[in-house]
């Protein structure tokens, strides 16, 4: 809600952060890559949740129930045999996402509050002993990807480098749709059911059929993480849908920034990078294979400290340089 | 067309509530008439607030039923009632306290605003229609110097103010007030009963005050209500003869009459 | 068609139900607790639980060794320990809680989840273990002449409806039962009135720890102690917690037996689908009470 000028000059990080992205194949090796389209389709999860927690203010700790469900659909609606075009895998995973994201979204938004977070988690529990225990999986050793799908006008989605570029144009592609829905009449009535949820009902807003919209548009571009993820391992197992997963994108959310998209992506990006550190030989030695708990204690510091996340740190820098008063970003 | 009566803006007849084994609503009925304002008053506990909000349909009534101009809105939950053009404000002031002003009240305007043919893809600023009710809403309730600013560093008064505003940004017919005058100084009471009045021709307004001062001088119907039940009903100076009324407030250090 | 059970079997499931959710229901009963008093939700306190069940199968051989009572010395020990843990715990971790939202609540317990458990695995590493049953009463009883059960897992009931009635004498019946609860409907009325909070506070999380800690520590011999055995009662214990609604005791007690039922009938009537019945039972309520069956405390 603020005029053009102060906004003109804020998206140039976000511009020289995609020059970033897309030139990063060029300096960076097989390993560096496969980290970084990790990084990526991390991001895209996190921002799939960025508009139900920081926009409409519903927590879930269920999410990794939509990406689970996203990646088993891949590997499920894959014909056995020849490779499935992503033209009509694509969209079928996403709908089939959404309408899970629909049913358990009708049951969990009766709820609010401490509740939601407790039903959610409910739910992708529920989810995930579906696929641990029961035939539709491969049970708990997860099912194999018959053949890589492919992409018009996309040599092999088996390489690294092409795979990487295909994740960064879905990232792209869903900063900017979520950055329109913000800014749309849709946003700004999310934003103010979670301000003011009663007064959005006074004032005429059926906030039930918002929040549900909200959550099943949040399950679908889960999927679309959950696709990807599954077209890169070229195989799926239940802990994707594990609540550490589900907590693991909170963390990226609040480390990040409630309320950014941006911060969404800053947090996925410093989550995966201080995991990737704690787990590391070479920084911890032996003591890498206890990473949870620095991990544990990182986390607890973290929220502790920022509970604005890493954007919520440059804006107090950002205020504290600005001089003028009664006026808030 | 019937010889009928035109069908009252807000009519509510026999509405009961109870809340465990207290009943706090007793068989209550009312109705508004466009251009008129209609005071409820009552001692403290007597369940105009509850009332008011069963009218607004926040809550169910165990019984009784609602109509807006004739139409059965009993089942009709709050957001649709507020579609329909009843509006409503807080007793205690209930507003998005870390957006604009104005923005408080584009947003009440959105929910009646049609979208715009175009993409309105930066709604603050470009969303006209309901940018256009929200200005009005400012402009009628004299706040609209206050546009920009951010509503939690406003004085108590101006946020009532606001508070009526966003009520009036959804251009409803029916406005249920509950206490727009509570904590306001002389100034800013003449200025909201100077609104009130303005806002009669077109409106039926349903007005919950404590002010008698206010109530006498504005309200054009009084019903009184005592420990859920109505003792009595209708024009000021009959409310102010009435013996029952006048036992209810015995004692009551606000009443004056 | 679903297998047709003897009575026996029927009998036998019948206690394994009541057993299992009582023992949950110690779990959540401090889970409901916390949350409703004190508005602090805990994901770490399935923690709890396995940290009781560590604390039996660690002190086991020490007290089998230097001290005597056995079983009953452990548990007393055990006890005294978690109550210990759980009002230093308060004071140094959850205090800084109260002001927080929901979201920054979740996740920095979810943090104190993860140092559990890798001070566990430093402690105590990951093998699964068992915890033996007192000798006296590791034996079948007949019932009847139907079948026989394990005198331990009868006394396991046994303790925990004891338990419950202890709490609810303690909320019904006594002063702090009554500060408890005024300090969940009021707080600034209640410090007002000079009943101390804090130390309330204190009280309430560590008997919501040392239930939760008594629960794992009689259910070892059960059960056994593994990694992640906290995990799954976590997730029960906020099934039954959303059931039976937040900050009732009485709700936590109904709901917990309930999913007691629904989770053991499940796996023997329908095993592929086991995990999920509890879920579907949880979905069915909140169809029709959102907010669970009861309300407050």
């Amino acid at each position: 809600m603020s005029s053009t000028a102060p906004e003109a000059r804020a998206a140039w990080p976000v511009i020289a952060a995609a020059i970033a992205i897309v030139a990063f194949p060029l300096f960076g090796g097989r390993f560096a890559i496969d980290l970084a389209t990790s990084i990526i389709v991390s991001a895209i999860f996190a921002l799939s949740l960025a508009l139900l927690v920081g926009e409409t203010g519903l927590v879930s700790f269920g999410h990794a129930a939509f990406l689970g469900i996203g990646a088993y659909a891949t590997a499920l609606l894959a014909p056995k045999a020849g490779a499935p075009s992503l033209v009509w895998l694509a969209p079928a995973v996403v709908s089939v996402t959404a309408a899970c994201a629909l049913v358990i979204g009708a049951l969990a938004i009766r709820t609010r509050g401490v509740y939601f977070i407790m039903v959610t988690l409910a739910f992708s529990q529920m989810a995930y002993y579906v696929f641990h225990d029961t035939g539709i999986g491969g049970g708990s050793d997860g099912i194999y990807i018959n053949a890589r799908p492919t992409l018009p006008f996309v040599a092999s989605l088996g390489d690294g480098r092409t795979f990487y570029y295909v994740a960064v144009a879905c990232l792209f592609a869903t900063f900017l749709l979520l950055t329109a829905i913000k800014r749309a009449r849709f946003g700004h009535a999310l934003a103010g059911i979670r301000v003011n949820e009663a007064r959005m009902r006074a004032a005429g807003f059926p906030t039930y059929a918002y929040k549900l919209a909200a959550f099943t548009l949040a399950g679908a571009l889960a999927g679309v993480a959950g696709l990807l993820w599954a077209v890169k391992d070229g195989f799926v197992n239940p802990e994707l849908l594990a609540w550490h997963q589900s907590g693991a994108v909170l963390l990226m959310l609040i480390i990040g920034g409630l309320g950014s998209l941006r911060g969404a992506v800053v947090g996925a990006l410093a989550f995966i990078l201080m995991k990737e550190a704690f787990q590391s030989e070479a920084l911890f030695g032996a003591f890498a294979r206890h990473w949870q708990l620095p991990l544990g204690l990182a986390i607890i510091a973290l929220v502790a400290t920022m509970p604005r996340g890493l954007m919520g740190l440059r804006e107090s820098w950002r205020a504290r340089r600005r001089t003028r008063p009664g006026v808030v970003a | 067309m019937t010889a009928k009566a035109v069908a009252a803006p807000l009519e509510a007849t026999g509405i009961v509530r109870r809340f465990g084994g207290v009943t706090a609503v007793d068989r209550v009925s009312i109705a508004l008439a466009r251009g008129e304002v209609h005071a409820l008053i009552g001692t403290n506990g007597a369940g105009k607030s509850t009332l008011v909000n069963v009218l607004a349909g926040e809550l169910a009534g165990d019984a009784g039923t609602v109509a807006l101009n004739g139409v059965d809105v009993t089942r009709w939950r709050q957001p649709r009632r507020a579609r329909a053009g009843l509006g409503r404000s807080y007793q205690r002031t209930s507003v998005f306290a870390t957006f604009s002003v104005l923005e408080n009240c584009r947003l009440c305007a959105q929910a009646r605003r049609p979208r715009t043919r175009r993409l309105a893809l930066d709604a603050a600023a470009h969303d006209a229609p309901s940018l256009d009710a929200a200005r009005r809403a400012l402009a009628r309730t004299g706040i609209e110097p206050l546009a920009d600013r951010v509503v939690a560093t406003l004085s108590h008064g101006q946020r009532r103010t606001l508070e009526v505003a966003m009520c009036l940004a959804g251009e409803p017919e029916v406005l249920l007030l509950d206490e727009p005058l509570a904590g306001m100084g002389a100034d800013e009471t003449a200025t909201m009963l100077a609104l009130l009045d303005s806002l009669r021709p077109g409106h039926a307004i349903l007005l919950v005050e404590h002010d008698m001062d206010a109530v006498f001088r504005i309200a054009d119907r009084i019903t009184v209500m005592v420990d859920g039940a109505v003792i009595a009903s209708g024009a000021p100076d009959a409310i102010r003869a009435n013996a029952d009324v006048q036992a209810a407030y015995l004692g009551e250090t606000d009443a004056h009459f | 068609m679903p297998i047709p059970m003897d009575i026996a079997t029927f009998l036998v499931q019948c206690l394994n139900a009541v057993q299992y959710g009582l023992l949950l229901f110690l779990v959540a009963s401090g889970l409901t607790l916390i949350f409703g008093i004190m508005g602090v939700i805990n994901l770490a306190h399935g923690s709890f639980y396995m940290i009781g069940a560590y604390m039996a199968w660690g002190l086991a051989p020490l007290v089998a060794a230097h001290l005597a009572g056995g079983f009953a010395t452990v548990l007393a020990i055990g006890i005294v320990l978690s109550v210990l843990l759980g009002y230093v715990l308060e004071w140094a971790f959850v205090s800084f809680l109260y002001r927080r939202d929901h979201l920054q609540q979740v996740l920095m317990t979810y943090g104190l989840i993860l140092v559990f458990e890798e001070l566990r695995s430093l402690v105590a590493g990951n093998d699964v273990h068992g915890v033996a049953a007192p000798a006296s009463l590791a034996g079948s009883i007949a019932l009847g002449d139907l079948m026989s059960y394990p005198v331990y897992r009868l006394l396991i009931s046994a303790v925990c409806v004891v338990v419950a009635l202890a709490m609810w004498l303690v909320l019904a019946r006594t002063r702090l039962g009554m500060s408890i609860r005024a300090g969940a409907s009021n707080r600034e009325m209640s410090e007002a009135l000079g009943i101390d909070i804090r130390f309330l506070y204190r009280v309430v999380f560590a008997t919501g720890v040392a239930l939760a800690a008594f629960a794992g520590m009689i259910a070892a011999p059960v059960s056994s102690v593994y990694p992640g055995m906290g995990n799954a009662v976590l997730i029960l214990s906020f099934v039954v917690v959303v059931i039976g609604g937040i900050g009732s005791v009485r709700g936590a007690l109904l709901a917990a037996l309930l999913v007691g039922f629904v989770d053991t009938f499940g796996k023997v009537l329908v095993p592929q689908a086991s995990g999920v019945a509890v879920y579907v039972l949880m979905a069915a309520i909140l169809l029709w009470r959102p907010e669970g069956l009861f309300r407050r405390v």
